[in-house]
């Protein structure tokens, strides 16, 4: 299947989710189950996708730990997006780069 | 008056923009490892404007997934912008018509909308256009950047350079699960469920879009049922 077909409906399918609620659904959620239920999706989705593939998606389960040891410390004493992600990404060269010696 | 209003929104969005090229720099270093072109992979970032749908997205494109798996993911996993545009249409109010809207929904990202949402002076489209455009540029062009160099460098930094897009998830992730005893269920759950769908037989043959699916609406499905939000709360 061509590329540009997946591309197209990603595209659209999240243009559909952000304009929706923005032109035709002017009023609030009523629903406290949904509303609770949108409320946790990013987190359980951003989680899931994050573990374990982070543990595989380098040349070593010991450089994906890594990189997963530091950000999640990193992130827990509130650094910034952007460090977060920079430090994470230097701990597996770094562990790469030692390992590589060992 | 626009004029300014824009310039404004360009200097609130400028952090936002940086912290995008760095971030998309990985996710197009990582399509480039994957087999996509620099310019597709450029595309992608350009139309979608999100980093884990766009992720997720990826996954698919490689696995040759079928479409409806596409709109299903994207479903489950943009759902939060669905939230957060009804959020933003409360706080825009009755002075933006339907055509801004529907530029202004284009740009409804997390942390645009954080951004749009902590502004005291009212939103108006010349402020929502200019806080859009550095991280639009910054993402496309972090892409692109990322997808180029990404080909001419060795795998393990390219691998590396990947890890970043799991970084900014977990430097979303940490610091509400930390606070919010919920949050921290929820992501333990997703936790168990998508070590499930990785390592047990047969839940492993599951294709990812589909696990990445069953584990959020599981998750957020007990959290919602067993934690229910406060009535007056902001969701975002």
């Amino acid at each position: 299947m061509s590329i540009y077909l997946y591309i197209l409906t990603m595209a659209l399918t999240t243009y559909l989710i952000r304009v929706l609620p923005l032109t035709i659904f002017r009023k609030p959620i009523k629903s406290r189950f949904l509303r609770s239920f949108l409320h946790y999706v990013p987190y359980a989705c951003l989680t899931a996708m994050t573990f374990p593939a982070i543990l595989s998606s380098t040349a070593s389960i010991i450089s994906g730990a890594a990189a997963l040891a530091v950000a999640v410390f990193l992130a827990y004493r509130g650094k910034s997006l952007i460090v977060v992600a920079l430090s994470s990404s230097a701990a597996v060269l770094v562990t790469e780069f030692v390992m590589s010696f060992l | 008056m626009t004029w300014n209003e824009y310039k404004n929104g360009v200097h609130t969005g400028l952090p936002v923009g940086l912290g995008y090229f760095s971030v998309s720099f990985g996710f197009g270093a990582m399509a480039a490892a994957q087999g996509i072109k620099a310019l597709d992979a450029a595309l992608i970032s350009i139309t979608n404007l999100t980093s884990a749908g766009q992720f997720a997205g990826l996954t698919l494109i490689v696995a040759a997934a079928t479409l409806w798996e596409m709109v299903l993911t994207q479903l489950v996993i943009n759902s939060r912008y669905a939230l957060m545009s009804l959020a933003l249409s409360q706080r825009m109010g009755e002075k933006i018509g339907f055509l801004p809207r529907l530029i202004i929904a284009f740009f409804n990202t997390d942390e645009i909308f954080a951004l749009a949402m902590a502004r005291k002076e009212p939103l108006t489209l010349p402020f929502m256009l200019g806080l859009g455009t550095l991280p639009l540029i910054g993402w496309t062009g972090g892409t692109l950047f990322g997808a180029l160099a990404g080909s001419a460098l060795p795998q393990d930094i390219r691998a590396a350079l990947g890890v970043m897009l799991y970084g900014m998830f977990i430097a979303i992730v940490v610091p509400p699960a930390k606070e919010d005893r919920p949050v921290l269920a929820a992501v333990v759950l997703a936790l168990v469920f998508s070590c499930l769908f990785t390592y047990v037989p047969g839940l492993k043959e599951v294709s990812a879009g589909i696990s990445i699916v069953v584990c959020t609406v599981a998750a957020a499905g007990i959290c919602a049922a067993l934690f229910p939000i406060k009535d007056e709360e902001d969701e975002a």
